[in-house]
């Protein structure tokens, strides 16, 4: 499947099935930092996901320190 | 995954919360606890004009999108800051968002109208970006509200982002900032009242709202932002929950209700002792000479340091700014001891 990254925006493939909280594992990313967005649907941590889906993992930490 | 309360398939989990929800229902949780927040702390009414800071990011327009939604009366303020491609973008996205709802979004241009942007006013002051930034904000919605006549500033501050400031001034043990950490902070000495609707609300909900309502927002971060403390407070935060789900909800939740009345006291005599009206724009400031005598405020300083000055009157419609200038200049000296 196709992961779309960000804060560098990027791509990466990879192999399903395989559900959203073993794939934030394996990309090294906090849950609690990020929405998984399949399509313009969010999906829950337990969803199975699979090599034909394109996948945005989007940031949610915003900021500055005023 | 199932929702919590209908057993319908979920859309997102909330870990603190220990459950699961679908679209429906977690729409209706984030109102609840809007609602639940305003009650609480008693931070406005149906019948008060507000506010909201937007500044084309989630939360901003979340808070927006909500108060309309439960019926508040919400203006929006949006701040042209100058930071190039990053404001024009998220200008576009909040005037977007104010026509699309019809509703009145109030905009300043800080480099048209004050004759400087971020990036030369932190240069020029020698302060980070984000403290040039946030001195401008507060100093710029504060005088919006004023002028405007409206009861109370709105701001998008979320549960993340309070839990991260309480983090900063306990590692750093600012114990006047600790006692004005408040999730509503009253009108006083020409201040307009400020609140933070969405401090029972985390910043992954924010995103997911905005998603699922289709709040067109702002993703990439501020490019003046990386890298800045606050963020890496936030980072160490989530760690912590990601083994402990619930944690900053108890940290900010347990220093409000059992903590915060001890740092009180020293926050307020400060307010109260040191304020002036700024003999420039005549906002409520504490600044000093080093001789200690009452000199302009810290933003009139920044404009000046930063090549800028303060708007020209514009037209005859200009004329109640001015008197509210003055209005405010007189409540401060009133309230002044």
């Amino acid at each position: 499947m196709k992961v779309q990254l960000r804060n560098p925006r990027r791509e990466v493939e990879v192999t399903g099935p395989i559900n959203v909280a073993t794939l934030l594992q394996r990309l090294e990313i906090n849950r609690e930092s990020v929405l998984v967005i399949r399509g313009d649907t969010l999906v829950p941590s337990d969803t199975m996901l699979d090599d034909d889906d394109v996948v945005e993992i989007r940031p949610v930490i915003s900021g500055g320190a005023a | 995954m199932k929702c919590r309360v209908c057993r319908e398939p979920a859309i997102i989990d909330i870990r603190r919360h220990n459950a699961n929800f679908c679209t429906e229902h977690f729409l209706r949780l984030c109102r609840d606890q809007v609602e639940r927040s305003i009650k609480d702390f008693g931070m406005l009414t149906r019948d008060e004009k507000a506010l909201v800071a937007v500044s084309g990011g989630k939360d901003s327009l979340a808070v927006w999108d909500l108060l309309l939604d439960l019926g508040y009366q919400a203006d929006g303020l949006y701040l042209g800051l100058g930071i190039g491609d990053y404001s024009d973008e998220s200008g576009r996205l909040a005037q977007a968002y104010a026509d699309r709802r019809g509703a009145h979004l109030v905009r300043v241009d800080l480099p048209g109208e004050y004759g400087y942007d971020i990036p030369a006013g932190s240069r020029a002051a020698k302060r980070a970006p984000c403290s040039a930034c946030g001195l401008s904000k507060r100093h710029l919605f504060d005088q919006a509200a004023i002028d405007g006549g409206y009861d109370v500033v709105v701001t998008g501050h979320n549960l993340d982002d309070e839990a991260a400031v309480l983090f900063g001034n306990v590692l750093h043990w600012q114990t006047d900032y600790l006692g004005r950490q408040l999730p509503v902070l009253p009108a006083r000495h020409g201040f307009p009242r400020k609140v933070k609707p969405l401090v029972r609300l985390g910043e992954r909900e924010m995103a997911a709202y905005c998603v699922v309502k289709g709040i067109d927002y702002i993703v990439e971060e501020c490019p003046m932002a990386a890298g800045n403390k606050h963020l890496g407070y936030k980072s160490a935060l989530n760690d912590i929950e990601a083994s402990s789900p619930g944690a900053k909800h108890s940290f900010y939740f347990g220093f409000l209700e059992r903590a915060s009345a001890m740092f009180r006291p020293e926050a307020e005599a400060e307010q109260d002792d040191l304020l002036h009206p700024c003999p420039t724009c005549g906002a409520p400031t504490g600044a000093v000479t080093p001789d200690g005598e009452p000199t302009t405020c810290a933003f009139c300083r920044l404009v000046v340091r930063a090549g800028g000055h303060h708007p020209p009157p514009r037209d005859a419609s200009d004329v109640p700014v001015h008197l509210d200038t003055d209005r405010r200049r007189a409540a401060v000296q009133e309230a002044s001891p």
